[in-house]
C-alpha cells in the first residue's frame, strides 16, 4: 500500500491487484486501489491539507510569531457580564429545574407515524429518541427523526404568514380566504381544490370530509414524491383493493428483495431492520441464521446486507420477477418475458424460497411497476408467505389514491379553467417536486387564489398568493397513523417558535370551526371513540404515545382470478442506459435540504455529503469513457451531461463498485433555490428529467462527458485506518462460524498479541473495582443507516462545517460509519460497515503525547477530554491509530451571531444539550461514551446507595440503534448484555496487535450464503 | 567640572537594579495576590438585587429550611430559585405595602419573572450537581460560606478549582449522616442555648473552617456507609465533561 511508484493503473491492474491480494480481499475504495496520493495523504495524515511551518518563509514566520505574541495574552481578556438568574413566576408542575422532562408524541415521515419520546429542558425540547412501545420503533429511530430536531430551530423557517411576499396576519388571510371562497358558495365549491401529502391523520382526513361535505363539488388532490404508488396499484392489480401490506421479517428465514430497501426506504423501515436483524444476530452455538438475496440496481442497505447480491438494471426487475413466478408454477401468461440474468443465481434463490414455506418472502420495490408487485403477491401466496410473513390489513392511508394520478387531474382540471381556489397544505413543495412533464409551475399561475402552507418559504410559496408558515410536528397539536395502523396522538412540546398554523388550524378556519388545535384533537378523539371516560383515556394515550388497539384490521385478500390475463403488457429492458430515480438517502424528496445536519452526514452507501452525483458503476464509466486509461476512479467528480429525450442535466459523476452496469442511479432532492442558507445551492436538480410516465426509472439516457470537473465531496478515505494486511472489518461465513467460531488463525490464537510497552503503568484500569465501561458492535447487525451518527451529533452539541472544511478533513462526527468493500469482483463486492467511535482504550496511545494532560484516563476506564486544559497541539489525534479524534479549527459551534453556514445562531443555540459543553475554537474532541449519561445515572445510584444497574447508561448511538448493534455497559458485571456480548467467540478488536487494549470490541459479520451458489 | 551624580547615586542605581530585579517577582506576586483577592473572586462582595433579600432574616431569625424555597437542591443538580408564587406564599399576607417588595408584587401582577442577579457561578464547562453533595450530608455552608448569617446575599468561596480539589481529595471530615446536611441551621437558629458540637460551631459562623481530625476520623465510616471511592472524585470527567 505504500509503494507510490507510478504503475499503469488502469481497470484491469486494479482487478489484477484484487486478484493478488492474498487472505481477505477488503478494500475502502477506488482510491486505494488506485493508490491515489489523495487517499495516501488521507490515511497518513488525519488532518490533510493544512499549511505547515516548513511552508511559510522566515518573514511570515516572524511576522506570525510576533503578533501572536503579542496578542496572546488578550484572549483570556474580557470582562464577564453580570449573569441573570431567573426563576418561574409559578412553577409549572413535574418540572424539576435542571432535570429533563421526557413526553411521548409521534412525527410523521411521508405521513406515516414512528412513536418518540422527547427531552425537555425546562420547555426546551433538546433530543428525539423512540418509543419503545410504538410499533414503528420499538425504541429505535433513523437518521431523520432525529435531525428533526434541527428543523425546529432552523433559523431559516418562515417566519410570518405572507401575502405576494409582503408580511401579512392571520386575520387579514382569513378575510381573504373566506371573500375567494364566498363566490364559490353557488357552484358547491366547483372551483376549490386540496393539494395535500399522504393523509394518515384521522383528524385531518375528517376536516377535509367535512370541508368536502361543505363543498360537495369540491375535490381533494394528494401528491407526494415518497408515495408507494406502484405498492398500491399493484395490490388493486393482484388482490382486487389496495390492501396495506405489512411484512412480517420475524418470521422470514429467506428473503428475496426486488429492487427493494425494506431497511431504509419504507413507512414501517425502523421496525423492519429490527425484525429482520433479531433473525440474524450470532451468537454462541447459532447454527443458523435468516438468509436474504437482494437484487438491485443501486447498492443499498438493504443489498449491503444481503448474502447475496446480484446487480440489475431495474429496468431487468420484472423480467425477473416473472423468471420467479414461473419458476415457482404460477401462470403468467405465455408472452412473459424471461431474463438471461444469471440463471444459475435465480434458481437457486428461488429453490431456497421454496424448501421454507411460511418462512419466506419476496419484497418488491416502491419504485417497481405494479406488475412487479402484482407478481409478488401472487409469489408469496405461492410461497404461503400470506398471514404468515407477510400480512394484509385495511388502508392506512385515509385515502389510498395514487398520487401521481391524483396530481395529474388537479392539473388537468386547473388547465380546464376549473380551478379557482387551491390550497397546498403540508409542504409537499409541489414546484419542486412534481413531475417535469406536469409543468406545475406554470399551470399553477393560472389558479387565481393559491395558498401554500408549509414550513419553509420554498419553491412553491413563491409561486402562491399566500404562505402560512406550517408549523413543526413538536409544535402543534395533532395525530397519525403508523405502517401497521397505530395511532398516535401527536403532542407539542413548545409553543410554535414563529407565527404558523397546523394543517388542522388551517382546515378548521376553512370549516369555519376556528378552534385550537388542542380543542381539534379532543373533538375528533371523542368522536372516534375513546372508550371508556375520555379524560383518563385521553392522558394515558398521550402517556404512552400510541392509542390502545388501534392498528388497522387484518384482511383475507388472494388474487383474484387470472392475474396473467391482468398484466400490463411488460415493458422491454432494452440494453441502452438506463436512468434510476431514487430519493435522497439523507434529504428525502428535497424537504430536509435545509437541515444541516443531514446534509453533512455522509449518505450511507456513497458516503457523499452536501452534493449528489450521477452514480454509476466502474465499468459504465470505463465504457462512457469517462476517465482516462481507464482508470474509473478517475471519474468521480467529472462533469457529465445526462440527456433524456429532450431533458438534460449537467451533473458530477460518481463512481461506485457495485452500481449495475449500464444503469445510471440519481438521487433526488438537492438543486433547491428557495429554502434557507443551508439547502439553497447545494448540488444538482434531477427533478427536471422525471417524468409522470417514468417517475422511477427509464431507458433512453445518453451521458456525454463535458470535460469539466466538480468538486465532489465523499468521506469515504477521511479517517482511514491504516490497513496494511489487518482485517479491520471481520467477515465469515456461518459455516466458518461453526467451524471455527474463534474466527482466528489458529497460531494466533496461540499467542495472543502481547507487547511490552515503553510506558509502563500499573493496570489501574484493570484492577479497578467499580463500574468498567465498555462496548460492543455487531458488524453482523450494523446495517449502516447512520441513525447513530445524527443521534451523537443531537446528544454532544457536535456542530456542523460545511462543504470547504468537510474537504480537509474536519468533519465533527465522534462517530462514523467506515465503509469496507470485500471481495475479488470490482462490479459486485460485498459490503461491510463497521461504526467506530472513540475506543477507549486501556493503553490509549493519545494520553502520554498530551502535554498539558488534557487527556487521561479515569477510573471506570473512560478516555477523558478535558476542553478546558486541552492547548490544541493535536499531538493526542497523531498518535491515534483510530483517527476518533476531532479538532475544532474554527469556531464551528461557539458561534456568536452566525453560524458557519452563515445562519443566524440564535435559535440554534436552543438545540444544545445543556449537559454538555460546547466546545470552542482550537479544541480536541472526540466520543466520551456519552459521560453525561454515565454521571446521570451514577448520582443517581449513589444517593440510593447502589450500583449503576445494567441498562441504565445507554448511549445515545445505542439509544438510536434499529438493530440493536451496538450494546454499552458494565464489563465488570459478567452477567451484564456488554459482557455477555463481548464473551462470544467471535468478539474481536480492532487493532489488535498495537496493545491498545479498547473497551470498544467488535463481533464478526457472519454472513449465510447458500451453498448452491457460488461465490466468486 | 563638577561631579555630575553625587556619591550617592551609586547607592540608587544599585538599589534600582536590584529592583529591576525584584520587579517581575513582585509584579507576578501582587498579580498572585489580586487573583485571589475578592476584587477578582467576588467574595463577601454582595451584589445588588432587584429586592434586597435577606438570607439572616428568612433562615435564622424565621427559621424557615433552605428547602422552603431551594426545593430541588435534594433532587436535581440546580438547586433551585424560588418562583414569585413562593414568595408570595407570605408576602401576600405580611409587608403586603412594603416598597422593597415592589418588584415582587409585580411580578406577581404582571406574570413576568424576576431576574436576580446571579451570585455563584461556575465556568460552563464544569457541571457541578446540588443533589449528590447534599445527599451526601454536605452542609450549604462548605461552598456557600456562612450563608444563614448573610444579610445580602454574597459569595462564600472562591471557587477556585483548588478549593474544590481539597474537599474532593479528602472528603471525610465533610460527611453527615443521610439526610442531616442541613439539621445545624434549626440548632443555630434556636434561642436556646446551643447545642452544637464545636465543629458544627464553626462551620455556622466561620468562614474558613477546616473540620477537626476528630471529624475526619469519624468520617471514614460514612466514606464506607456512603461506598465513596476516592480516588474516582478526582477523575475530571465527574466535573467535566
Amino acid at each position: 500500500m505504500h509503494d507510490h511508484d507510478e504503475q499503469p493503473h488502469n481497470l484491469d491492474s486494479m482487478r489484477s491487484k484484487l486478484q493478488g491480494k492474498d487472505g481477505a480481499q477488503y478494500w475502502r475504495s477506488l482510491e486505494e486501489l488506485a493508490g491515489t496520493d489523495e487517499f495516501q495523504r488521507f490515511v497518513d495524515d488525519e488532518f490533510p491539507h493544512r499549511a505547515t511551518l516548513l511552508e511559510l518563509d522566515r518573514r511570515q514566520f516572524l511576522t506570525l510569531m510576533g503578533s501572536s505574541l503579542a496578542l496572546a495574552g488578550l484572549t483570556g481578556c474580557r470582562i464577564l457580564p453580570q449573569d441573570k438568574i431567573v426563576p418561574y413566576v409559578k412553577a409549572p408542575e413535574e418540572v424539576i429545574a435542571g432535570k429533563p422532562l421526557t413526553y411521548a408524541t409521534a412525527i410523521s415521515l411521508g405521513g406515516y407515524a414512528h412513536g418518540v419520546l422527547v427531552e425537555s429542558h425546562e420547555g426546551r425540547p433538546t433530543k428525539i429518541e423512540g418509543n419503545p412501545g410504538h410499533p414503528a420503533s420499538l425504541g429505535a429511530t433513523n437518521a431523520f427523526m432525529q435531525a428533526a430536531m434541527h428543523t425546529l430551530y432552523d433559523p431559516d423557517r418562515a417566519r410570518a404568514i405572507t401575502n405576494v411576499a409582503v408580511a401579512s396576519t392571520w386575520d387579514d388571510f382569513l378575510a381573504a380566504t373566506s371573500k375567494a371562497l364566498e363566490g364559490q358558495t353557488a357552484s358547491k365549491g366547483a372551483g376549490i381544490r386540496l393539494l395535500t401529502e399522504t393523509v394518515t391523520s384521522p383528524t385531518l382526513a375528517a376536516q377535509i370530509r367535512e370541508f368536502l361535505t361543505k363543498y360537495p363539488n369540491a375535490e381533494w388532490h394528494q401528491y407526494d414524491t415518497s408515495s408507494a404508488d406502484n405498492v398500491k396499484a399493484g395490490a388493486r392489480l393482484a388482490l382486487g383493493s389496495p390492501v396495506n401490506v405489512v411484512y412480517k421479517f420475524d418470521k422470514a428465514a429467506r428473503v428475496l428483495s426486488l429492487d427493494s430497501d425494506f431497511l431504509m426506504t419504507m413507512p414501517g423501515s425502523v421496525r423492519y431492520a429490527r425484525d429482520f436483524t433479531n433473525g440474524r444476530r450470532v451468537r454462541k452455538g447459532t447454527r443458523e441464521i435468516n438468509r436474504l438475496y437482494a437484487i438491485e440496481s443501486m447498492p443499498t442497505l438493504t443489498g449491503a446486507l444481503a448474502d447475496h447480491r446480484l446487480p440489475a438494471k431495474s429496468s431487468d426487475i420484472e423480467a425477473i420477477a416473472y423468471s420467479i413466478a414461473q419458476g415457482l408454477g404460477i401462470d403468467v401468461g405465455s408472452s412473459a418475458p424471461t431474463t438471461k440474468l444469471a440463471p444459475p443465481w435465480i434458481a437457486a434463490a428461488v429453490k431456497d424460497l421454496n424448501a421454507h414455506p411460511g418462512e419466506s418472502l419476496v419484497v418488491p420495490g416502491e419504485q417497481q411497476p405494479p406488475s412487479v408487485h402484482a407478481l409478488c403477491h401472487a409469489i408469496n401466496e405461492k410461497l404461503g408467505a400470506v398471514g404468515k410473513t407477510v400480512v394484509y390489513t385495511e388502508p392506512v392511508e385515509a385515502e389510498a389514491v395514487e398520487h401521481v394520478a391524483s396530481l395529474n387531474d388537479l392539473l388537468a382540471d386547473i388547465h380546464a379553467g376549473h380551478v379557482q381556489a387551491l390550497f397546498i397544505l403540508g409542504g409537499s413543495n409541489p414546484a419542486f417536486t412534481a413531475p417535469a412533464d406536469f409543468a406545475f409551475a406554470d399551470t399553477l399561475r393560472r389558479v387565481r387564489f393559491k395558498v401554500y402552507h408549509g414550513i419553509y418559504a420554498d419553491e412553491t410559496a413563491a409561486l402562491c398568493d399566500w404562505h402560512v408558515p406550517d408549523t413543526h410536528f413538536l409544535e402543534a397539536w395533532s395525530d397519525a397513523r403508523a405502517f401497521d395502523g397505530t395511532a398516535s396522538i401527536v403532542q407539542p412540546l413548545i409553543e410554535p417558535l414563529y407565527v404558523s398554523k397546523s394543517a388542522h388550524e388551517v382546515m378548521a378556519a376553512l370549516n369555519d370551526k376556528p378552534l385550537p388545535g388542542y380543542d381539534i384533537l379532543r373533538e375528533s378523539w371523542k368522536a372516534l371513540g375513546g372508550a371508556g371516560d375520555f379524560d383518563t383515556w385521553w392522558r394515558k394515550t398521550l402517556y404512552q404515545g400510541f392509542v390502545d388497539g388501534s392498528a388497522a384490521k387484518e384482511v383475507q385478500a388472494t388474487i383474484q382470478g387470472s392475474l396473467a390475463s391482468r398484466l400490463p403488457q411488460p415493458v422491454s429492458a432494452g440494453s441502452g442506459l438506463e436512468i434510476n430515480f431514487r430519493l435522497d438517502p439523507t434529504l428525502g424528496d428535497g424537504r430536509w435540504a435545509n437541515n444541516a445536519w443531514l446534509q453533512e452526514l455522509p449518505k450511507p452507501v456513497t458516503k457523499l455529503v452536501w452534493d449528489n452525483a450521477a452514480i454509476m458503476s466502474p465499468a459504465t464509466a470505463t465504457e462512457l469513457k469517462l476517465c482516462p486509461a481507464d482508470r474509473p476512479d478517475q471519474a468521480t467528480g467529472s462533469m457529465v451531461e445526462l440527456s433524456l429525450g429532450n431533458r438534460k442535466l449537467k451533473m458530477p459523476v460518481y463512481i461506485l463498485p457495485g452500481h449495475a452496469a449500464n444503469s445510471v442511479t440519481v438521487h433526488v432532492g438537492y438543486g433547491r433555490t428557495k429554502t434557507g442558507l443551508v439547502g439553497a445551492d447545494h448540488g444538482f436538480n434531477p427533478y427536471p428529467l422525471r417524468t409522470s410516465a417514468a417517475p422511477w426509472f427509464s431507458g433512453g439516457l445518453k451521458v456525454s462527458p463535458t470535460g469539466e470537473k466538480y468538486d465532489l465531496l465523499s468521506t469515504h478515505y477521511h479517517n482511514s485506518i491504516e490497513m496494511l494486511d489487518r482485517e479491520l472489518a471481520r467477515v465469515r461465513t456461518i459455516e466458518d462460524f461453526i467451524k471455527n467460531p474463534k474466527l482466528t488463525e489458529p497460531d494466533e490464537e496461540e499467542n495472543p498479541p502481547e507487547y511490552d510497552t515503553l510506558f509502563r503503568e500499573p493496570d489501574t484500569y484493570r484492577d479497578w473495582e467499580g463500574a468498567k465501561w465498555g462496548m460492543s458492535i455487531d458488524l453482523q447487525t450494523c446495517i449502516g443507516c447512520n441513525a447513530c451518527v445524527v443521534a451523537c451529533q443531537a446528544e454532544n452539541n457536535i456542530p456542523t462545517v460545511g462543504k470547504d472544511q468537510v474537504s480537509r478533513g474536519r468533519e465533527m462526527h465522534w462517530i462514523r460509519i467506515d465503509r469496507y468493500f470485500k471481495g475479488k469482483d470490482l462490479e459486485n463486492p460485498q459490503v461491510v460497515f463497521q461504526p467506530v467511535p472513540c475506543m477507549h482504550c486501556e493503553r490509549a496511545p493519545c494520553e502520554p503525547v498530551c502535554p498539558v494532560a488534557a487527556t487521561t484516563h479515569s477510573h471506570e476506564g473512560l478516555n477523558q477530554m478535558v476542553y478546558n486544559r486541552c492547548v490544541g497541539t493535536r499531538y493526542c489525534s497523531n498518535n491515534c491509530p483510530y483517527k476518533v479524534r476531532r479538532f475544532n479549527f474554527l469556531n464551528y459551534a461557539n458561534h456568536h451571531d452566525v453560524n458557519e453556514l452563515g445562519q443566524e445562531a440564535a435559535p440554534l443555540k436552543l438545540l444544545n444539550n445543556p449537559n454538555v459543553t460546547v466546545r470552542s475554537r482550537g479544541v480536541m474532541e472526540k466520543c466520551s461514551y456519552c459521560v453525561q449519561r454515565i454521571n446521570a445515572a451514577r448520582i443517581e445510584a449513589k444517593k440510593d446507595r447502589r450500583n449503576i444497574k445494567d441498562g441504565e447508561v445507554v448511549t445515545a448511538c445505542e439509544q438510536a440503534c434499529p438493530t440493536q448493534a451496538i450494546i454499552f455497559g458494565d464489563i465488570a458485571d459478567a452477567n451484564s448484555r456488554v459482557s455477555k456480548a463481548k464473551r462470544q467467540d467471535h468478539d474481536y478488536t480492532l487493532l489488535a496487535d498495537l496493545n491498545t487494549r479498547p473497551r470498544t470490541t467488535y463481533m464478526a459479520k457472519i454472513r449465510n450464503p447458500n451453498p448452491e451458489i457460488s461465490t466468486e | 567640572m563638577a561631579q555630575v551624580f553625587p556619591p550617592a547615586a551609586n547607592s540608587a542605581a544599585r538599589a534600582s537594579l536590584l529592583g529591576a530585579m525584584a520587579l517581575p517577582v513582585l509584579l507576578t506576586m501582587a498579580g498572585m495576590a489580586l487573583t485571589r483577592s475578592s476584587y477578582n473572586t467576588h467574595v463577601n462582595v454582595a451584589i445588588e438585587q432587584p429586592i434586597p433579600f435577606s438570607h439572616e432574616h428568612h433562615a435564622t431569625e424565621l427559621g424557615i429550611d433552605c428547602r422552603y424555597c431551594h426545593t430541588s437542591v435534594e433532587k436535581s443538580a440546580f438547586a433551585g430559585i424560588p418562583p414569585t408564587h413562593t414568595c408570595m406564599s407570605c408576602h401576600s399576607q405580611i409587608w403586603t405595602n412594603s416598597p422593597l417588595l415592589e418588584p415582587l408584587r409585580e411580578s406577581y401582577r404582571k406574570g413576568i419573572p424576576l431576574k436576580w442577579n446571579r451570585v455563584n457561578k461556575l465556568p460552563e464547562f464544569v457541571y457541578f450537581n446540588h443533589s449528590i453533595h447534599v445527599n451526601r450530608g454536605i452542609n450549604c455552608n462548605n461552598c456557600h460560606g456562612p450563608i444563614e448569617k448573610m444579610n445580602l446575599t454574597a459569595k462564600g468561596k472562591p471557587f477556585f478549582m483548588s478549593w474544590c480539589l481539597e474537599c474532593h481529595r479528602n472528603p471525610e471530615g465533610y460527611l453527615r449522616k443521610p439526610g442531616t446536611a442541613l439539621d445545624i441551621y434549626r440548632e443555630g437558629q434556636s434561642n436556646l442555648p446551643h447545642k452544637l458540637d464545636p465543629d458544627d460551631e464553626r462551620l455556622l459562623y466561620d468562614q474558613d473552617y477546616k473540620p477537626s481530625a476528630e471529624r475526619v476520623e469519624k468520617g471514614k465510616e460514612l466514606m464506607e456507609y456512603y461506598h465513596i471511592k476516592k480516588d474516582q472524585l478526582t477523575d475530571c470527567w465527574v466535573c467535566h465533561r
